[in-house]
């Protein structure tokens, strides 16, 4: 494994149970039924650098970025999270609150992830007095003042509510309070799939000029695969809860190994012929 | 000549607020002919969704038509479209679990609907129905089940098929796959427009999408705060784009052939204006790159399939040329 590798991921699976209710099965003479929605995953993320998963709906992507940010607990499997263990079979899932600053996610619905009764403002203060970041008050202020500035808003808009925002910029209020306890490691969970797509390149943008700037280490969700042609170092494709092929995306693209990945190419819609730009 | 299938002739919508009037549509003229596949694109606030919801005769109150006609195979329906709604002029929305009756089965709902519309006697129009699920790829003998024990692309073929049930003669699918994966968004268009060229029906796709619009339309018509900028063939549009907000729509989408990860995506520069503060002149002129003294002063004219001053110039500097 090299020094370098920020998250390393080994031999993570996740069952749920799907079992009809216990008095159908007693009529049915069915028994429990479990589904495998990942299994015996590894991987790992260099400093700095983009890892995107992608598949269809169902194939486990979320899951497996759930099973990192410690929102479900995996069946199987460790996560090493810059050389701390973040979870491991024997122990559970770290206790240590310092992991969890580092770590932070940026949803897919910028519509149902920002609380409508809160303030920008207290949305992006939260997470910095949760961790205990600042303990000024004006310092605060600063802070998030600091952060709508690098996420393309302005001071005003600390005022306001989410619904007085568009898509494209509720999401950019989901990646400044993402970015508010200076983390180091963000996971994207389809942060465009909501969004046209001439915002869509905004936000992607943001996203890379973060990482230049902040040196943030990415995990990125994705069904599409031209987004994530333009968002990752490196790509690994999943097919109902299997890593099925990983590569750089540039060898990927030019020779994938799996149909499946084909498949998924050739459903990007593209412009027949090629375009300037 | 012959009447076409739809003509929309100068539309203008309106929201009357209490202290002024938000103009959400202003002018917009098309024709659609028969079989004839035309996509709408444009950002959210474009004006596409509405210029659909004006044709179905489903514009929220206040919202009114106050210029322009829409006429059917020369019928006028702006006004009265509720004769024409769901039996001649179909729709097919974005999110499916919400166009079906979670409580019903999709047989029964398919078969209501073919015997609201066509007249048809319980037996016939059961057979019907599994014709047309069998048609949209879903087995017949999945007729008793219920939305829900279905998948996203799946509903989405459902709704296709209660869409194509009265044999309407236009469609209008709002944003149908933008809930769906890229993969199965590439089949459902695919059978949207295979099933609308066997029946000779019309559709109108409304997309943010510039990919979606090369791959499976015929014709499309750019909004961009609602007007028209620019119409034309697809393949010619999406070959030489004339209006930068056609250029910048295109450039934006990405793309497998992308060079590295290291590169800045194209972007198009600021946001749509809301309608309280629509800008004069060309509406686009603060976001465009290539804006003239005159964009911020008057609206371009839609002449040549596009509303742009610098196309126009440039125009006329070739004929002069020439000249």
């Amino acid at each position: 494994m090299p020094d370098d590798s920020y998250l390393t991921v080994t031999g993570l699976s996740r069952h749920f149970d799907i079992s009809e209710p216990w008095l159908a099965r007693l009529v049915s003479g069915r028994g429990g039924r479990l589904l495998t929605a990942v299994d015996d995953v590894s991987f790992s993320i260099a400093k700095g650098r983009t890892y995107a998963l992608v598949g269809e709906s169902g194939s486990g992507k979320s899951t497996i970025a759930r099973m990192i940010v410690g929102l479900e607990r995996p069946d199987s499997g460790t996560i090493r999270i810059d050389g701390q263990t973040a979870f491991d079979p024997v122990s559970g899932p770290t206790q240590d609150s310092s992991l969890r600053q580092k770590l932070q996610m940026v949803f897919q619905s910028p519509y149902s992830s920002l609380n409508p009764r809160w303030r920008v403002g207290d949305i992006l203060m939260e997470p910095i007095r949760a961790f205990g970041l600042i303990s000024e008050e004006t310092a605060q202020q600063r802070r998030v003042q600091e952060l709508l500035d690098q996420v393309g808003l302005s001071a005003p808009d600390a005022d306001r509510f989410p619904h007085e925002f568009s898509g494209g910029q509720r999401q950019r209020i989901s990646i400044a309070r993402a970015l508010a306890s200076n983390p180091h490691f963000i996971v994207c969970d389809e942060p465009t799939s909501a969004l046209d797509v001439s915002v869509q390149a905004q936000v992607l943008n943001l996203l890379k000029q973060l990482q230049r700037d902040l040196q943030l280490t990415y995990l990125f969700i994705s069904h599409d695969m031209a987004v994530v042609r333009v968002m990752a170092h490196r790509i690994g494709v999943l097919k109902d809860g299997r890593l099925v092929e990983e590569n750089e995306p540039g060898a990927l693209i030019e020779s994938p190994r799996e149909p499946y990945t084909r498949m998924l190419m050739d459903s990007t819609p593209r412009f027949a012929g090629g375009m300037a730009g | 000549m012959t009447t076409p299938l739809l003509h929309v002739d100068g539309l203008s919508v309106e929201f009357p607020q209490r202290r002024q009037r938000l103009q959400a549509l202003d002018g917009i003229s098309f024709t659609l002919e028969a079989g004839e596949v035309l996509g709408f694109v444009g950002e959210s606030g474009a004006g596409k969704s509405l210029t659909g919801a004006a044709i179905m005769g489903l514009l929220e109150p206040p919202g009114r038509i106050t210029a322009g006609s829409i006429t059917l195979e020369g019928r006028r329906i702006d006004g009265n479209a509720a004769g024409v709604r769901g039996r001649e002029i179909g729709m097919i929305f974005q999110d499916p679990l919400t166009s079906l009756n979670p409580l019903r089965t999709v047989g029964d709902q398919l078969v209501e609907t073919i015997q609201l519309h066509l007249n048809l006697p319980a037996e016939a129009a059961g057979a019907r129905a599994a014709q047309l699920l069998e048609e949209v790829g879903i087995d017949p003998a999945r007729r008793g089940a219920f939305p829900h024990e279905f998948s996203g692309g799946m509903r989405q073929r459902i709704v296709i098929a209660l869409a194509l049930a009265p044999e309407p003669k236009l469609i209008i699918a709002d944003e149908p796959t933008t809930a769906l994966d890229v993969s199965i968004q590439a089949q459902v268009l695919a059978l949207l427009r295979r099933l609308c060229k066997e029946r000779g029906a019309a559709v109108i796709l409304i997309t943010h999408d510039m990919g979606v619009i090369a791959e499976t339309t015929d014709r499309v018509a750019v909004l961009y705060a609602g007007r028209l900028v620019e119409d034309g063939l697809t393949a010619a549009v999406i070959a030489a784009p004339r209006h930068p907000y056609t250029r910048g729509l295109m450039a934006s989408t990405p793309n497998l052939d992308a060079v590295s990860v290291d590169t800045v995506l194209p972007q198009i520069p600021g946001s749509m204006p809301g309608l309280s503060a629509l800008p004069d002149g060309c509406r686009f002129h603060p976001r465009c790159d290539v804006a003239l003294p005159d964009c911020s002063r008057v609206a371009p004219v839609f002449a040549h399939g596009v509303a742009c001053h610098k196309f126009a110039a440039e125009q006329k500097g070739e004929a002069a040329d020439a000249g």
